[in-house]
């Protein structure tokens, strides 16, 4: 192939179009580290479950623990608000999925879908608000659930968004009873 | 007005050997001496120079405040706390900048309105415009970040709330969220890259102001009769003129700034900022700084769903949306004529919208309940409807005043008009100052 090689695409062509994917991935490569050091890191990964001893609490009673930076509210509920649970009609419900990460991301939003069987009583919720992240406050609101102060959203007594401008229902994570007075998130 | 020949001649011999290799006093001269200016403007447009000393001030502040204070949650509240009692002035360094940060966006503020008044964003500004709302946005960012650092309790909540429409993008958004975190809540690794970014932003800033003002300088200065300057009669030298009445306005400015620093120092301000920052408990009524509320406002508007997007994507677009109608401002409206002096009804719809703007600024610090939602959302609907209705239609239907030839003739007319001069005493206008 001579140097005064005119077709159309020539080795030259090749060779820039080479030479720019390469700079594309080089420029990409290099960029990675700078938004991968943004990420959660280690240590604040390794906080990542919680072991939490439930004993004391009486039906009607809630703690709150943190798990990672969030506040876990684990709370024993007593019967009239299981019962005010379970009445909820599901067509009634803002959000129809449980949002239980114990269960498949499609499970409808029952009462007992967002608990753990055999341990109905026993609310385990990720206590921030749905919307931009507040922290609802406990029986309150209109549904004598959870209440957020910032905008308005109001929950169920299972943690269901019923009214506000929050879009889903509280968030319930991994957890697990590893006795019958303790608790595992995470 | 664009940059015409120069007429700086060095005087010694040491400007002739600068002149020579690095003319930076012929482009200070240039610039900001012989500079030709409209020489009709008014105080409004005293601001860009206002907003220039206040960006230095609060550069100024804010690196000696870095000096005392720590970015760390156990840290950074009492750090601040000590700036205000122990270190040596302190409480005033403290109190110039947070209140500067107020006063910062004061000046702005009036700075956009005096442009949507005057049609400053007109061609051939566009460019500018948008690197005004580019300034904006990151005063915006800086001005929030900023806040964040005492870590007190709306630090904190304000900025779970405001990360938190970062989680409202579909699919990528708990990864934005936590890439923008550095973790699953606002924690330390989220102060410490504020920090950085609020120290870093304001540099930025002044680079764009620098295009700001290079942008300016080549297409030159809009001003109240929005006719372009047609001859030398139409301008004065930016020195004395300018500068004399740009200082004037920084210290009638700066005299209201001090007042605010000296008597009211907190009054902008939310106390509950001096409540350390808590993660498990959310103050009962959560509000940004004054400047977001209007925005704010929009966000918490949308309570409703439409179609796929939900209420809080909804009130997220919404809100940034908002501020895309400024960029857009250029292209939607269609009047020629730039000045609302000669637009009497955009005049009466500017002014709607100042009004709009104050009420939703309003009930962004009022509770979002009862009639209070109800009025945001017809507020919300204002603001759109000002930038794409009112805009658009307006240039198409309404009927301008008469125009004067020129700015000599404009400032003429008024002249005689206003302060009894005989009819006929038309002086020629090389004897006008």
């Amino acid at each position: 192939m001579s140097a005064t090689d005119t077709q159309d695409p020539n080795r030259r062509d090749f060779l820039y179009v080479a030479t720019g994917m390469a700079a594309v991935v080089g420029a990409g490569a290099f960029a990675w580290p700078f938004i991968d050091q943004m990420r959660p890191d280690a240590s604040t990964l390794a906080l990542a479950s919680v072991e939490v001893d439930v004993a004391s609490l009486t039906p009607g009673m809630s703690l709150i623990v943190k798990w990672r930076g969030k506040p876990v509210v684990v709370r024993n509920r007593t019967e009239q608000e299981m019962k005010d649970g379970e009445a909820v009609n599901l067509a009634d419900l803002k959000d129809p999925i449980a949002r239980n990460a114990n269960l498949p991301s499609d499970a409808p939003a029952t009462d007992a879908n967002r608990t753990t069987p055999g341990k109905e009583a026993w609310m385990v919720m990720v206590q921030v608000c749905t919307h931009l992240g507040c922290i609802p406050l406990g029986q309150e609101g209109d549904f004598g659930g959870w209440f957020c102060p910032c905008h308005g959203s109001q929950y169920d007594t299972a943690g269901r968004i019923r009214k506000g401008p929050a879009p889903e229902n509280m968030a319930v994570p991994v957890f697990k009873f590893i006795s019958d007075t303790k608790i595992l998130i995470g | 007005m664009s940059e015409g020949h120069s007429t700086y001649t060095p005087k010694t011999g040491l400007g002739r050997w600068f002149d020579a290799r690095m003319p930076l006093p012929r482009l200070v001269y240039d610039s900001f001496v012989a500079y030709p200016v409209p020489r009709n403007l008014n105080y409004a447009w005293t601001f860009g120079g206002i907003l220039s000393i206040m960006l230095v001030a609060q550069i100024l502040t804010g690196i000696v405040l870095a000096m005392h204070y720590t970015a760390d949650t156990n840290l950074a509240f009492g750090s601040v706390e000590k700036i205000m009692r122990d270190v040596n002035s302190g409480w005033l360094l403290r109190y110039m900048h947070s209140n500067g940060a107020s006063f910062f966006f004061v000046a702005v503020y009036i700075h956009i309105f005096r442009g949507l008044y005057y049609g400053s964003y007109k061609a051939p500004r566009e460019l500018l415009w948008i690197l005004g709302c580019i300034i904006y946005l990151l005063m915006m960012a800086t001005g929030f970040m900023g806040y964040v650092l005492p870590w007190g309790q709306m630090s904190f909540w304000g900025a779970t709330v405001i990360t938190g429409f970062f989680s409202a993008i579909p699919l990528v958004g708990d990864w934005i969220q936590q890439l923008l975190l550095g973790g699953f809540a606002v924690d330390n690794p989220t102060l410490n890259r504020f920090f950085a970014l609020h120290y870093l932003l304001p540099f930025m800033i002044a680079g764009v102001v620098v295009l700001h003002i290079w942008a300016l300088h080549v297409v030159g200065q809009s001003n109240p009769t929005g006719i372009e300057v047609k001859s030398k009669t139409d301008t004065v030298a930016f020195t004395p003129y300018a500068t004399i009445k740009d200082a004037f306005g920084m210290i009638v400015f700066l005299f209201f700034f001090a007042y605010f620093v000296f008597y009211l120092p907190n009054y902008l301000g939310h106390p509950d900022n001096y409540i350390v920052a808590n993660p498990l408990k959310t103050p009962a009524h959560i509000v940004p700084e004054w400047y977001f509320l209007p925005f704010y406002a929009i966000l918490r508007a949308i309570t409703f769903n439409v179609g796929p997007i939900n209420s809080k994507l909804g009130g997220v677009l919404c809100m940034f949306g908002a501020i895309v109608m400024l960029f857009l401002v250029p292209w939607l409206d269609t009047s020629k004529v730039r000045s609302a002096v000669y637009r009497p009804w955009y005049k009466l719809f500017f002014w709607l919208f100042v009004a709009d703007a104050i009420l939703l600024g309003w009930l962004g610090s009022q509770p979002a309940e009862g009639s209070y939602v109800f009025m945001a959302q017809m507020a919300t609907l204002f603001y759109f409807a000002f930038f794409l209705i009112a805009l658009p239609v307006l240039g198409l239907i309404e009927t301008p005043r008469r125009l004067p030839n020129s700015i000599t003739e404009a400032v003429l007319e008024k002249n005689k008009g206003g302060s009894g001069h005989p009819a006929g005493a038309t002086a020629a206008p090389e004897t006008k100052g």
